[in-house]
């Protein structure tokens, strides 16, 4: 289980994560959403170790995370996919998967034996499997679509087998039928794999339709948390954020 | 080859037996190269022609031991030189202080090289591309200076001077020249076979991952620091390597061997090969030391000529031959595929 507690983070005088505290039980699905600048990204950021919070806790299964460094964040259990797909350009699909398992596997650092390690085959091939990149193996990442290297993304987090998966806008750029399509997929990577996805997405269709809970934020403050009709419902965040068209198609 | 190709290769050999033939692979190209060369002085006897190859293999090991550090992690060090000077001096005083036997005067460099690497290194690695450049730079200066002002240990402006000793070891007689000809292709194609293991290795992935996405990799769990520091020793080594076939050749060391102009040299050999095939800085120093040697003679203003066709590489192609090679290579099967 993942719990925060208190969680500030502060630019000059902006308070961009003001005293967060949430639970997300193992196994759960929460959808982040919020107007711009609302904080979401550098919610993320606090968690997985790119930022240092002022104060606050991140636990995980009861270990304090907070300001630890990305490497060591990671090998605890959370990964995360960016906003932006951050991906090995010159690398094939294939070698980055296989690479990033050597990483997970503690051998990235061996000098003695060629790439790949025969024992990071099975697991590179299993993610590749479940995104649907593996006909896509031998092309150079930069080479993708931008729906693939989005994939890829998440294929570079899941392949660590995370315990908390961390999605930054996975339908970031895309058209509206990908959109539906990538939501579909995370939903299905979150039924099978039975892991903890927390995911940011400015979709709200997207959002009220897959999302078991939802976290709103504003002005690095929690505004509610709640199903997607208890949100709906919601007068302050209606006034803050979603406008009356999502609270009027529920009436 | 290139990491397509290798990727390629991998789906049509199994898996375990496809990475231990590729390693034979590579341990055969390098024992015919180097039957290759070692037979040489059997077919000719220009000693102009084996020196050629002896100050390729000492340039060889160290442009691609920058390489290793340009085109595999995206570390561009000003300051690559201070170690291969650091080579030949220290190899160079050891054998005359010392008067200890050859490989003991080898290894020790090599672990005198590790030392002060591991030193420069952790101080440099943190910092960002530019002013990575810079502060090597900065210590190679100050190794620079400190040769030539240390005159009393180091011989100064004048350098290792009255000839390095080279007691006959194992048979070997370095002061014979077919000897220290076969013994320098011997350093060289094991330098290579090294490096080219170190490329390859789940390590030389690791590099590649840094040079494309230092932050991407260090969310995977890796270490980037601790990568950098490891490559930027582990090149180091290689470099060392070079310069101390260097001062067996020349009998000496100078402060030219460690001045910021041999960083130059080993950044326009790059330039001129390539960086993106393992062989592109060999191929550039072989076409850098024929250009030198070619130009001089006719030319006192050989430094243009040497400018104009690295303008050349950089402007024309915007590669260096080896890629525009391997490009082409690409391409054609590409094309060949109907793809």
């Amino acid at each position: 289980m993942l719990e925060i507690r208190n969680l500030a983070k502060s630019f000059g005088g902006v308070k961009a994560t003001n005293d967060v505290s949430l639970d997300f039980p193992d196994g759960s699905l929460t959808a982040v959403i919020g107007p711009n600048g609302a904080g979401k990204s550098t919610f993320f950021n606090l968690i997985t170790g790119a930022l240092r919070p002022d104060s606050g806790q991140v636990l995980l299964d009861g270990v304090d995370l907070a300001g630890r460094s990305p490497p060591e964040i990671v090998r605890h259990g959370i990964g995360r996919a960016f906003q932006v797909a951050s991906i090995f350009k010159s690398l094939t699909v294939q070698e980055t998967m296989l690479a990033a398992v050597s990483a997970d596997q503690r051998t990235s650092a061996v000098l003695h034996k060629r790439f790949p390690l025969p024992e990071t085959r099975g697991r590179a091939e299993h993610v590749m499997e479940l995104l649907g990149l593996a006909s896509k193996r031998h092309r150079t990442a930069a080479t993708l679509s931008h729906g693939d290297q989005k994939l890829l993304d998440i294929a570079l987090a899941l392949v660590l087998e995370p315990k908390v998966l961390l999605l930054d806008e996975p339908t970031a750029g895309m058209g509206p039928e990908e959109r539906w399509r990538m939501i579909d997929k995370v939903r299905e990577l979150w039924e099978s794999q039975k892991i903890t996805v927390v995911f940011i997405e400015h979709d709200m269709d997207i959002v009220f339709k897959i999302a078991p809970k939802i976290v709103v934020l504003c002005y690095g403050r929690i505004l509610a948390t709640g199903t997607p009709d208890e949100i709906r419902n919601n007068s302050a965040v209606i006034d803050a954020y979603l406008g009356t068209e999502h609270a009027g198609a529920a009436a | 080859m290139t990491e397509l190709e290798a990727g390629r290769a991998q789906t049509l050999v199994p898996a375990r037996g496809g990475t231990a033939l590729r390693r034979y692979r590579d341990v055969l190209i390098a024992l015919i190269a180097f039957a290759v060369l070692a037979s040489l002085p059997l077919f000719t006897g220009s000693k102009a022609l084996l020196d050629f190859v002896i100050r390729c293999s000492a340039y060889g090991l160290f442009a691609t031991s920058l390489n290793l550090l340009v085109g595999y992690t995206g570390l561009t060090s000003f300051g690559h030189g201070m170690f291969f000077g650091l080579g030949a001096y220290s190899f160079g005083l050891i054998m005359q202080k010392l008067g200890v036997p050859i490989p003991i005067a080898f290894v020790a460099t090599l672990a005198i090289t590790a030392m002060v690497a591991a030193v420069i290194g952790a101080i440099c690695v943190r910092l960002k591309e530019i002013y990575f450049a810079f502060v090597t730079l900065a210590f190679q200066m100050l190794i620079h200076s400190t040769i030539l002002s240390w005159a009393s240990f180091t011989g100064g402006d004048q350098g290792l001077r009255g000839g390095i000793p080279r007691p006959a070891f194992l048979g070997i007689d370095l002061s014979n020249h077919v000897h220290l000809y076969v013994t320098s292709c011997a350093l060289l194609i094991l330098g290579l076979l090294a490096m080219r293991q170190i490329a390859q290795s789940p390590f030389g992935y690791t590099l590649r991952m840094i040079r494309d996405n230092a932050a991407r990799a260090s969310f995977l769990g890796i270490d980037v620091w601790r990568a950098k520091l490891t490559v930027f020793v582990l090149a180091a080594l290689f470099a060392s390597m070079g310069g101390m076939v260097m001062a067996l050749f020349v009998s000496g060391a100078y402060p030219e061997f460690a001045y910021w102009t041999i960083s130059g040299e080993a950044i326009f050999i790059n330039m001129l090969g390539g960086v993106s095939t393992f062989l592109g800085p060999m191929v550039g120093t072989v076409l850098l030391l024929l250009l030198n040697d070619t130009v001089t003679r006719f030319t006192e203003y050989h430094g243009i000529v040497l400018g104009v066709v690295i303008l050349f590489f950089a402007l024309g192609l915007r590669k260096g031959l080896l890629d525009f090679v391997a490009e082409w290579y690409a391409y054609r099967r590409d094309a060949g595929e109907g793809r």
